[in-house]
This record gives structure tokens, sequence and C-alpha cells, in this order.
């Protein structure tokens, strides 16, 4: 006698801290497949679970910006390695999420994998291509580097749930930053999946957030959250919401990034996102005999 | 003798002390965890943010402290959110005998200045040492002494030596207010919470308190619930109100607003004040003054808004 396996149901949870817990608020949301069909159950994280993530990413925040930036890039490529093993999940979930075919999910996957590699290697070139040694008129040595703004909060892109958010955060944690990362809202589950690439591949907890819902409940709390250094709008739709978000992160002095909608992701990044999240500090040295 | 009477040799205080009923330890944790998840908002939450910040003794007990040190804790309790001049100060400073001098010199009269004294945190010195050190604090123009008890005595068994050197230490203290610390976290069991509770208050304490914070466990919401029923207990037989003070351990704004529901609900209103209930605590006051930024501005507020500590 046969019998049909009972289907394991998943509710996903969200990622702070290094930990997997369930919204605050106990809510949950469904997940549908590209075609219409439901796919899973994703935490819908409400304003508090904001709030316990900018906490946990402050806390990360202090390690990772004093790790080397060599030690950042292996910790970056390390990321990639873990992918690269779950390769096979990556590609369904994109397929399915995004429903298109498995040469573009493929493709996708690996242009993701190769963001992590490439970034990895920008980790310690990010001070000599920002950094600057300035001619001052006096006995100085006078140089500018760049320090990591601090914790920053990003929505992911709506559309590329998976090689859009590697886009978004991985330039966000090269330079030495924590993220507090809201993934797309119909599309959460490779970012679910890339939080537990996360947990297992040395990223110290806190560097990395991922929360899943509605950026138009949890935005606002974010980017008016004195504790936030700079906002990523990137995958905010809704003009309205954006708008009010760059008002409320003037409130506390916050950098905002706020590009074209969907950008092609597979084009070359460029610089632009590693220079936005950093500070440029300049030391006026006395020069010695 | 009965609960009112003050014991007069050491047989009549064990034989009280093994009397007491022991404390039912499973019912402690889940009153005290029941009553932790009662949620207070808005008006009751910001009711509860100022009176949690005038019932903090901001503390600094560290070997490294300095006159320096203690005139900006000073500045920060008087003031604790400069940029709001409605946040209430705290109730008073609390810092090591040698530093009252430094601490009334910065507080003036304006809030209590309270000094450890009695060999804290060990509590491990010879009775003329202890008398010695607290005479000198409230000299310095300490007007609230934190003594710590002789745990060893008092695991021994002898309660005596205990309760003796309680009521020197009172004498000591003059017209200075006794906190008496029981270190909750070396006595073991809430039995023995409960008995070194009515030692203490028998002993002429003006106020129990959890303990040194020096000692993980410090104070707990199941020990301060025991200590809170003894104080009610006392209270119902002699008339006279004890205060608590929970003491270490308590970080977050939401913590303290749990301990104010646990003495509403334990003892009443009438100890919802900093004469009768205090926390010990430094980063305490921090949280408190970054939940009530929140509510101020509508907004998280961050630790840049905050001094450190």
């Amino acid at each position: 006698m046969t019998h049909d396996r009972i289907g394991v149901r998943k509710t996903h949870k969200l990622f702070i801290g290094g930990a997997f817990p369930r919204s605050e608020s106990g809510r949950t949301y469904e997940v549908a497949t590209a075609t219409g069909d439901f796919w899973s159950n994703a935490s819908k994280a409400s304003r508090k679970d904001a709030r316990n993530a900018v906490i946990a990413a402050r806390t990360g925040f202090g390690k990772w910006s004093a790790a080397t930036a060599y030690n950042r890039g292996q910790v970056l490529y390390r990321i990639a390695e873990v992918m690269e093993d779950r390769r096979a999940q990556f590609i369904d979930e994109v397929m399915a999420g995004e429903g298109v075919d498995e040469a573009a999910a493929r493709q996708q996957v690996d242009a993701a994998i190769d963001r992590w590699v490439w970034y990895a290697g920008w980790t310690d070139k990010i001070a000599q291509a920002l950094g600057t040694a300035n001619p001052v008129a006096g006995p100085y040595f006078n140089f500018s580097i760049p320090e990591p703004s601090g914790v920053v909060a990003c929505v992911a892109p709506q559309a590329s749930s998976l090689l859009g958010l590697v886009s978004v955060i991985a330039p966000v944690i090269a330079s030495g930053n924590s993220v507090v990362a809201m993934a797309s809202t119909e599309r959460p589950i490779p970012a679910i999946t890339l939080a537990e690439v996360m947990a297992t591949s040395d990223v110290p907890a806190g560097v990395v957030n991922l929360l899943t819902g509605d950026p138009a409940e949890i935005l606002p709390w974010l980017a008016s959250h004195a504790d936030v250094n700079a906002v990523d709008l990137t995958g905010v739709t809704d003009r309205d919401l954006a708008i009010s978000a760059e008002r409320e992160a003037a409130g506390t002095i916050k950098r905002v990034l706020r590009p074209a909608p969907e950008a092609d992701w597979n084009a070359d990044p460029g610089m632009d996102r590693l220079r936005t999240f950093v500070e440029i500090k300049t030391v006026w040295h006395p020069m010695g005999l | 003798m009965t609960r009112d009477q003050t014991p007069s040799n050491a047989v009549e205080l064990g034989a009280f002390l093994a009397g007491l009923p022991g404390v039912d330890e499973v019912g402690a944790r889940g009153r005290a965890a029941a009553l932790g998840t009662r949620s207070i908002k808005n008006d009751a939450k910001a009711w509860a943010l100022d009176t949690a910040i005038g019932m903090v003794d901001l503390t600094t007990l560290e070997g490294m402290d300095t006159p320096g040190k203690v005139r900006a804790m000073c500045a920060k309790a008087l003031r604790p959110d400069p940029t709001d001049p409605t946040t209430p100060s705290v109730a008073a400073v609390c810092v090591y005998g040698d530093l009252v001098d430094v601490a009334r010199g910065a507080v003036g009269d304006a809030i209590h200045v309270a000094a450890v004294a009695t060999a804290f945190p060990s509590g491990r010195a010879s009775r003329q040492v202890k008398l010695m050190d607290t005479r000198e604090a409230v000299a310095a123009g300490a007007d609230e002494i934190d003594m710590v008890i002789d745990r060893g005595a008092f695991l021994a068994g002898d309660t005596w030596r205990v309760f003796e050197e309680i009521v020197a230490i009172k004498e000591a203290c003059g017209s200075a207010h006794l906190k008496v610390i029981l270190e909750t976290g070396e006595l073991r069991t809430l039995d023995n919470v409960r008995r070194a509770s009515w030692l203490a208050m028998l002993a002429g304490a003006d106020f129990i308190k959890t303990s040194t914070g020096k000692v993980t466990p410090a104070a707990t919401p199941p020990v301060t619930l025991v200590m809170l029923e003894a104080v009610r207990d006392f209270e119902r037989v002699t008339g006279r109100r004890i205060g608590v003070k929970a003491a270490g351990g308590i970080r977050t704004a939401k913590e303290a607003i749990s301990y104010l529901v646990l003495v509403k609900e334990t003892v009443g209103d009438a100890w919802l004040t900093p004469d009768l209930f205090r926390f010990g605590a430094s980063t305490l006051l921090n949280d408190l003054l970054l939940q009530r930024q929140r509510m101020a501005t509508g907004h998280y507020s961050g630790p840049d808004y905050v001094t450190i500590d």
C-alpha cells in the first residue's frame, strides 16, 4: 500500500541579528509563484521588527566596520562559495518566483554569485579608489579616506528578486556598513534562502538583516529612525512613498540613494553604490623633519 | 515573638525566620512572568517612563571611577535629557563612599546622594571597619546608605549576627536612610530571599535592595516579587512602609515598566514613588530616555542622541 507523502508546508521567517525570528506581530502573508499558485507563507514584518533589525545592525556594525578590508573580502567571497553550493535551489526559486525559464534563471543566479566575487575584490581597493592624498599649502600630510556610513536601510528591487537584492546589499556591506534590507514583497523566497546563506558563511551576526513584508508599512519608520545613517530606495515603486521617505530621512540628515527604478542588473555595477554609502574623512597630519 | 515585635535574641529570631512559610518558587516565577507580559501603551507608557526615570539611582561603582566621571554622572542625573527640559531628574546618584563629597558638591540638595558602605560589594570586613565606612560616608554628605549583609553569616545560619550588624549600621546612619542589600544572587533560594527580607526589615532597614550589581543573577522579577510580598506583609502587621530597590541587570525601558507593573499589582499604587521603589542602574537611564524621545518625536531615536556613560 502506498501513501501520498504529506507536503512540508513552510512559513518562512525573518533574519535579524543572525537569528531567524517570526515577526513580532505574528503576521504572515501568502507568497504565490509567478503563475499565481500558492507557494508558501512569509513573515510580514512590523515596525518593531524593523526596530529590532536596526539594533542588531548597529551591534553588527561595530565588529564589521572594525574588520580589516582584507578580511571583509574573504567573508564576501565565502558568501559566493556557499551560494554556489545552493545554486540549484536558487535557480528553482528564481524560476518559480519570476516566471523565467531555466536558462534565464541560471544566468541570474550565476550573475548574483559573480557579483559577490566582484565586490569581494573591491573591499580592499575602495580606499585607494575613493581616497586621495591632497596637496596643501603648509607643512602637513593631508589625506582623505572613506569610512562606512553606518547602518543602511535598503528596499531591494521588486522584480529582480535575487540578482537585484545582491546588487543592492553587496556594495553596502563591502565598505563595512551593516544593512537592514526589505526583500521584494511578492518574490521574497530567494531572499530568505540568501539569509540562510548569510547565517552559514562567516558574516557576523547583525551585518545583514532581511525583512519580508510591505515597504509602505516599514520604510517610513526606517527612514525616520535616528540610528539609521542612510537609506536606499531602489525598490520603492510608489513615487509618493519615495518622496515622503526622502523627507523623513532629511530630518536626521541621512544619505539617500534613489536611482531610476528597475535598472538593468546585469550591467556593470560601477562604483556608484560603493561611493554612496561611505563618508570621506580628511586628516591633517603634521610633517616631521 | 510575633511578626510585629523586634526579636531580642538569636533563638527568637532563628525560630521566627524558620517559621516563615516557604515560597512557591514555580508560582512566583509564573506570577512574575504573567505580569511581565502586560502591554503598556501611550499615556500609561509616557507616565511609566517618567516615573521610572524619577526612580533611578544613577550608579557608578567601578574601581576606575574618577571625580570627573562622578561629576559628569551627576550632571546627567539632574538633567537626564538636556534637549528636553520636561524630563524629570533621577532620584539619586549612587557612588562609593570616598566620592560622596564630589557627588554632593555636584548635585547640591537637588537629589539624594547614596553611598555604598560596609565593605561593598563582598561585605567581608570587621564590624569596626563597616561602621567606620558608614560614618565617613554620612559625614561626607550621603543621605542614603546602601549596606551589604554578611551573606556568609546568613548562609551559615548565624542570622543574629546579620541582624545585629544591620541594627548597628542603622544607628551609625543617623538620619540617613538605610538600604540593605540582600545580594539575592548569592542567597540561592527564594525561601532565603523571604527570610533575609524579613530579617532586614525587623532590624530597621528603610529599603531592601536586591543586589550589588556585581553578582549574576542580579535583580530578577521573581526575586523582586518575593521581596515586594515581604514588604506588603510587613506593612500589614507593623504599619511601616519599607521601600524596595531592584538593582543590577535591568537595562531596557520595557523591563523597567514590567517592574512597575509588579509593584502596582503586589503592593499597590502607594509604592509607585521614588520614596518606596527605586531602580539601581546605569545603562537603564539611556534606554528610558530613548523611549521618551521616541514618544516625543514620533520616530525611533538612537544612541547618538544620549550621552555615553
